[in-house]
């Protein structure tokens, strides 16, 4: 355990009212710089005085940021939209509804009151090794804690792993993956659209970031086309207690039906890596046959051996978790 | 020797509480609150770039304008707390893990502990120490927990009655289920999780009742 502090340290504070003063802002700090948005996750880097940014950029009073818009191409949202209103969205719970589901099973009320979505797509790992604040190689050291035999690692991952082994807690990133969506990202040089799944970073990349996003760079907004409204979904959230806990394993999927027979499907889980994983393989797998429960199991194998998923040393149980979870969302989909 | 100075005779004696809410009513802890927030040093010229904040702040605090000196990195509850002696709200945990410190921003329940003074200036607030009529009426929610005595230690109570009546502010005739999910951002050490649903319910009933 990190030693509790609770006082934060100074920072200098703004409150930006556009996304381009903010932008401005963080190049100037650049790495000595830091982007509040709902605070969940930076007040714990705070408080045990781990992470000690010289500026705090705080997004709240950014009305750009802020709603859901819709129109006949999909639905935009802002990254500071709250998880709360996505996940009582009238709209979303209509088309988009293994979003809504995502994001009411994050964490407790009041968290969804105060986080945003684009938060929840862009916090820190949990490894708590990690967030001890020991000096591990995501940290900017030269071991990881988490992987030793002697290790202490229930929660991380079984594929994905470079050197890190911590593994990506967002419970709508899957969600979001499986709607095809895009996020936008916005920096000194202009905004850029990137897909769901390439917004992650794996660790093989970047050992030190999430996410794509630089030091300067702000996540906007996340676009859901309109191609999977309506069609059949699944998600699922696997965790040791009902509320505030974040995921063993999550999965999601998107599958259209023509008939009796699975005529387009998008799958990913999380809980499995360092970033979430679509499951393109699998994807390709199902299309064509029927979602039968002898398809869902072997979709699942071909989920383990085709992400080449290896346990460490107290996570083995996450291979069925796996290959059931993957199992589940192909034929208990709701339409 | 004529005069002996006697300390703490019935009359003169003053509670802890007492002591504790005098000393900040007083003003006499803004000495100390140098020590305990060390490390903020406004930059020169900080005030000309666009976004920054000002440390006089206005809060509206259960429908009073209350002006507060307020440091960059404190948070809601050590400004309630410590600043402006609303020692309702509680600090169990500091890290949004144990709801004592729930309060209602413009209605919306949220941790006290991790939401940053300068970022709720305009919003309404609301602790405990608001719910009360202006008569010394119990709201409807303290009213279902008193009846039903919802509580064992009541260190969480502050911090369930804010969600209590947050929820049915949404959600007027909950079900046990719905109000379970509703506090689901609240614990308590000692487990008195039926009573307190109990006292959600008897609470929603009195204000439907009220309405």
């Amino acid at each position: 355990m990190a030693i509790i502090r609770d006082m934060i340290s100074g920072f200098e504070l703004f409150q930006p009212t556009a996304v381009d003063d903010a932008i401005e802002l963080l190049s100037r700090y650049g790495d000595e710089g830091w982007v509040l948005s709902g605070g969940l996750d930076s007040f714990d880097w705070f408080k045990d005085r781990i992470k000690k940014p010289a500026a705090v950029v705080d997004l709240g009073n950014v009305k750009e940021l802020k709603g859901v818009r819709t129109s006949t191409d999909g639905v935009e949202i802002g990254a500071m939209t709250t998880v709360t209103e996505v996940a009582k969205h009238p709209h979303l719970l209509e088309n988009y509804s293994i979003l809504t589901k995502a994001a009411s099973h994050i964490a407790t009320p009041q968290i969804r009151n105060r986080g945003t979505l684009g938060g929840n797509l862009s916090q820190d790992t949990r490894c708590w090794y990690y967030r001890s604040g020991w000096p591990c190689y995501r940290a900017g050291g030269n071991v990881c804690y988490a992987g030793t035999p002697t290790s202490m690692n229930r929660e991380h991952c079984i594929t994905g792993a470079s050197r890190c082994v911590a593994v990506n807690p967002s419970d709508t990133a899957p969600a979001l993956i499986a709607l095809g969506a895009q996020f936008v990202i916005r920096g000194p040089k202009g905004e850029k659209v990137v897909e769901a799944q390439d917004y992650f970073m794996s660790p093989a990349v970047d050992i030190q970031r999430m996410t794509v996003l630089k030091a300067d760079e702000l996540l906007t907004a996340i676009r859901i086309p309109a191609t999977w409204s309506g069609a059949g979904f699944y998600y699922e959230k696997m965790e040791d207690r009902k509320a505030w806990d974040f995921a063993l394993m999550s999965v999601a999927s998107a599958i259209k039906m023509s008939g009796e027979i699975i005529e387009d499907a998008r799958l990913a889980v999380n809980g499995v890596a360092p970033f979430p994983v679509r499951l393109e393989v699998v994807e390709s797998f199902i299309k064509g046959k029927e979602p039968t429960d002898e398809l869902g199991m072997a979709a699942g194998q071909l989920a383990l051996s085709t992400t080449n998923a290896q346990p460490l040393r107290h996570n083995a149980f996450k291979l069925p978790l796996m290959r059931n979870l993957v199992r589940r969302s192909i034929r208990g989909m709701e339409g | 020797m004529s005069e002996v100075e006697i300390i703490g005779t019935p009359e003169r004696t003053v509670s802890r509480r007492k002591f504790i809410m005098g000393v900040i009513a007083t003003g006499a802890t803004t000495s100390s609150v140098g020590y305990l927030f060390r490390g903020s040093q406004p930059l020169l010229g900080a005030m000309a770039v666009q976004g920054s904040v000002e440390r006089l702040v206005t809060l509206n605090v259960n429908g009073q304008q209350r002006r507060v000196d307020v440091l960059n990195q404190e948070t809601l509850a050590m400004t309630l707390r410590y600043k402006l002696g609303l020692t309702g709200t509680k600090f169990g945990c500091d890290r949004a893990e144990c709801g004592a410190c729930t309060v209602l921003i413009d209605g919306v329940a949220s941790y006290a502990c991790s939401v940053l003074t300068q970022s709720v200036r305009g919003k309404q607030i609301t602790t405990i120490e608001g719910l009360e009529g202006a008569d010394g009426s119990l709201h409807p929610v303290q009213q279902g927990v008193f009846d039903e005595g919802g509580f064992q230690c009541a260190f969480c109570a502050p911090g369930f009655i804010m969600s209590m009546v947050a929820m049915i502010e949404e959600n007027p005739n909950p079900t046990r289920q719905e109000a379970a999910q509703a506090l689901s951002g609240n614990l308590c050490r000692c487990c008195d999780y039926d009573k307190i649903l109990n006292s959600a319910l008897r609470g929603a009933e009195y204000a439907r009742r009220q309405a």
